[in-house]
C-alpha cells in the first residue's frame, strides 16, 4: 500500500473543462455536487482506501522567522496570482493506477449543468517509512 | 473538497455507561479528600474508568460507586508505588485509608473550578472538565475533538501540571467555568460521544450543586438550543435556517423545561448573558410560525446583551433582529455600527441586502460569505442561497 495526496486547488491548476463558479450553479447542481464528494469518501473508507481529508477556506498568509527577538514576517493575504490550495484527501491504495484512477473520479464530480467538473487534481505520492527487509 | 465527519466507532453509550460517567468527580472528590494530590486522584480513577469499560458489561459489580473508589484507590497505591520503585526508595504507605465523610456539593464544584481555573487554556479546560468532571476517557474526548489520542493525553497532562502550581486559594470563578461548557456545547463536534448532550448533562450536575441564575441561565440557553437540534439540519445534512425550520420537529418537552428554568432564573433580578440569551432563545421557541417571532422584545433582550457583554456578535445579531423589527433599511443601518471584520458580517448582511429585495447585492454578498465561512455546512448554505438569488435574478 503506499499514500497519495489529492490536491485540489481554487487556482493555479489549468483550467477545468466546466470552469463556472459555484455560486452560479442552480441549488439543485450544488446539491448534486455535494453529495457526490461524501458519497465518494464514504466508498473509499468501505473500500479501506480513506486516510483523510479536509477542505481548506481560500483566506491564508506565508509567514517566516525574521531573527531573534521579533516577530515573525507574514505576506498576505495570498496574490491573486498564487497557486492557492482548496482541499486535500489522502487515500492509501495499491498502486499509482488506483491513485489515478480516484482521482480521475473525484474530478468527474458534476458541476454546471450537472456535467462534469473535469477539473485538474494534483496527485502526490506520501515519502513513506523505509522497509523492514532491504536486501 | 471533502472535510469529513469522523465516523462514531458505534460503541454503545447506553445508560449504564452514563450513570458510570456521572459517579466519576464524586470518586475523585473522595480520593482528594483522603488526602491524594488531584492530578493523581484523576489519574488514577481514569485507569480504573478505563478498566470499568472493560469489564463492566461482562461482570458488572453491585456496588458501582464503591467498586471505582476501591480500584481507583489501589491504583493511586500502585503509582505511588512504582513512582517510589522508580526512585529506588521504600514504599511506606498507609494501606488502610481514612474513612471519608459524606461527599460534599462544596467537593464537585470545586473540581468544576479547578478543571476550568483561569490559568488554562480554553482547550485545557475543555479536555479537563469532560474527563474529571463528565467522566469520558482521553480517547473519547480525543475521538470528538478529532485529534490523536496521545495529542489529547498530554494536553491533559499539561494542565494538569499547571494546575499543580496554581495555589488553591485561587480556586477559580464561576463565569470561566460556564464559558468553558459553553465552549463544549457549542464547539463541540461529534464522534462516538455528543458532546452537546454531555455538555447538557454536566450543566445540569452543576446547577445541581449551585444556586445561581447564570447557572440557571446557561443550562435553560443549552435545553432550547438542543429543542430546535433536530430540525437545524435536513435529512441530506444541509443546514435549515431559523425561518424554513419545520418547528413541528423541536422538542417541546426540552424548551417547557428550559422556558421554566429561566422564568426562575429571571424572577430573582440578577440578570447575566447567559439569561439573556436564553431570552432571545426563549422567544424563538416561542413562535409557532417564523411569522409570529416577537422580534421587537428580541431587540430588547439584544440591547440588554450589548449592555451586559459590549460583544461584537452580539451587534451583530442585534442587526438582523432590527431588520425583523423594523425593516430591512433599519437593519442595514444597524449594521453600519458593526465592525465588518465580523465572520458572518457579510452573511447578515447578504440577508438583510435579500430582504430589502436588492437580490443581486445580497448574491453577491452569500458568495462573500461562503468564502468566509468557517465551516464547510455554512459555506455550502451560503453558496446555495447565492445561486438561489441568481436563479431569481436572472429567470
Amino acid at each position: 500500500m503506499a499514500k497519495y495526496l489529492l490536491l485540489k486547488h481554487y487556482r493555479g491548476a489549468p483550467a477545468a473543462v466546466n470552469d463556472v463558479p459555484m455560486d452560479r450553479w442552480t441549488p439543485e447542481e450544488i446539491d448534486a455536487h455535494v453529495s457526490y464528494m461524501q458519497d465518494f469518501a464514504t466508498r473509499l473508507e468501505e473500500s479501506g482506501e480513506y486516510v483523510d481529508g479536509q477542505a481548506l477556506a481560500p483566506e491564508g498568509a506565508f509567514v517566516r522567522y525574521d531573527g531573534e527577538g521579533r516577530p515573525p514576517v507574514t505576506d498576505g493575504p495570498f496574490a491573486e496570482t498564487k497557486d492557492l490550495i482548496a482541499g486535500w484527501m489522502i487515500i492509501d491504495v495499491d498502486s499509482w493506477e488506483r491513485a489515478v484512477e480516484l482521482a480521475g473520479e473525484l474530478s468527474a464530480a458534476p458541476g454546471a449543468g450537472g456535467k462534469p467538473i473535469h477539473e485538474w487534481l494534483e496527485v502526490r505520492p506520501l515519502l513513506g517509512a523505509p522497509p523492514t527487509v532491504t536486501e | 473538497m471533502i472535510g469529513r465527519r469522523h465516523p462514531g466507532s458505534g460503541m454503545d453509550t447506553g445508560v449504564e455507561e452514563l450513570r458510570l460517567r456521572e459517579l466519576i468527580p464524586e470518586v475523585i472528590g473522595v480520593l482528594v479528600r483522603r488526602g491524594v494530590d488531584f492530578a493523581s486522584a484523576e489519574d488514577a480513577v481514569q485507569e480504573a474508568l478505563v478498566t470499568a469499560i472493560r469489564t463492566w458489561p461482562a461482570d458488572p459489580p453491585r456496588d458501582a460507586k464503591g467498586w471505582l473508589v476501591t480500584v481507583s484507590w489501589r491504583r493511586y497505591l500502585d503509582l505511588c508505588r512504582s513512582e517510589r520503585a522508580r526512585r529506588g526508595r521504600e514504599v511506606a504507605l498507609d494501606l488502610e485509608p481514612p474513612q471519608g465523610p459524606v461527599p460534599a456539593v462544596d467537593d464537585t464544584l470545586r473540581l468544576y473550578f479547578l478543571c476550568a481555573h483561569p490559568s488554562l487554556t480554553p482547550s485545557s479546560a475543555v479536555a479537563l472538565t469532560l474527563r474529571a468532571v463528565g467522566g469520558l476517557t482521553t480517547r473519547q474526548i480525543a475521538e470528538a475533538y478529532l485529534v490523536p489520542e496521545s495529542t489529547m493525553g498530554q494536553r491533559i497532562s499539561r494542565a494538569k501540571r499547571r494546575l499543580a502550581a496554581v495555589s488553591l486559594d485561587q480556586p477559580g470563578d464561576l463565569p470561566t467555568v460556564l464559558r468553558v461548557l459553553y465552549l463544549i456545547y457549542n464547539e463541540g463536534h461529534s464522534g462516538e460521544v455528543d458532546l452537546a448532550t454531555e455538555a447538557i448533562r454536566v450543566t445540569r450536575q452543576l446547577a445541581a450543586a449551585v444556586d445561581d441564575p447564570e447557572v440557571a441561565g446557561l443550562l435553560a440557553l443549552l435545553l432550547l438550543h438542543h429543542a430546535r437540534r433536530a430540525a437545524r439540519t435536513d435529512s441530506a445534512g444541509r443546514l435549515v435556517p431559523l425561518a424554513e425550520q419545520d418547528r413541528s420537529r423541536w422538542d417541546t418537552a426540552l424548551i417547557a423545561e428550559g422556558v421554566q428554568i429561566l422564568q426562575a432564573a429571571l424572577a430573582r433580578d440578577r440578570l447575566g448573558e447567559y439569561q439573556a440569551q436564553a431570552a432571545i432563545a426563549a422567544l424563538h421557541a416561542d413562535a409557532r410560525r417564523f411569522e409570529e417571532t416577537d422580534w421587537v422584545q428580541i431587540v430588547e433582550w439584544y440591547d440588554e446583551l450589548v449592555a451586559l457583554t459590549g460583544s461584537a456578535v452580539a451587534r451583530l445579531n442585534r442587526a438582523v433582529a432590527v431588520g425583523e423589527a423594523d425593516g430591512a433599511p433599519a437593519g442595514l443601518a444597524a449594521l453600519t455600527e458593526v465592525d465588518p471584520s465580523l465572520p458572518r458580517h457579510a452573511a447578515a448582511s447578504a440577508y438583510l441586502h435579500e430582504k430589502a429585495g436588492q437580490l443581486a447585492d445580497a448574491a453577491d454578498l452569500y458568495a462573500a460569505a461562503a468564502r468566509a465561512a468557517s465551516n464547510l455546512a455554512e459555506r455550502d448554505h451560503l453558496t446555495r442561497r447565492a445561486a438561489r438569488l441568481r436563479q431569481a435574478a436572472s429567470g
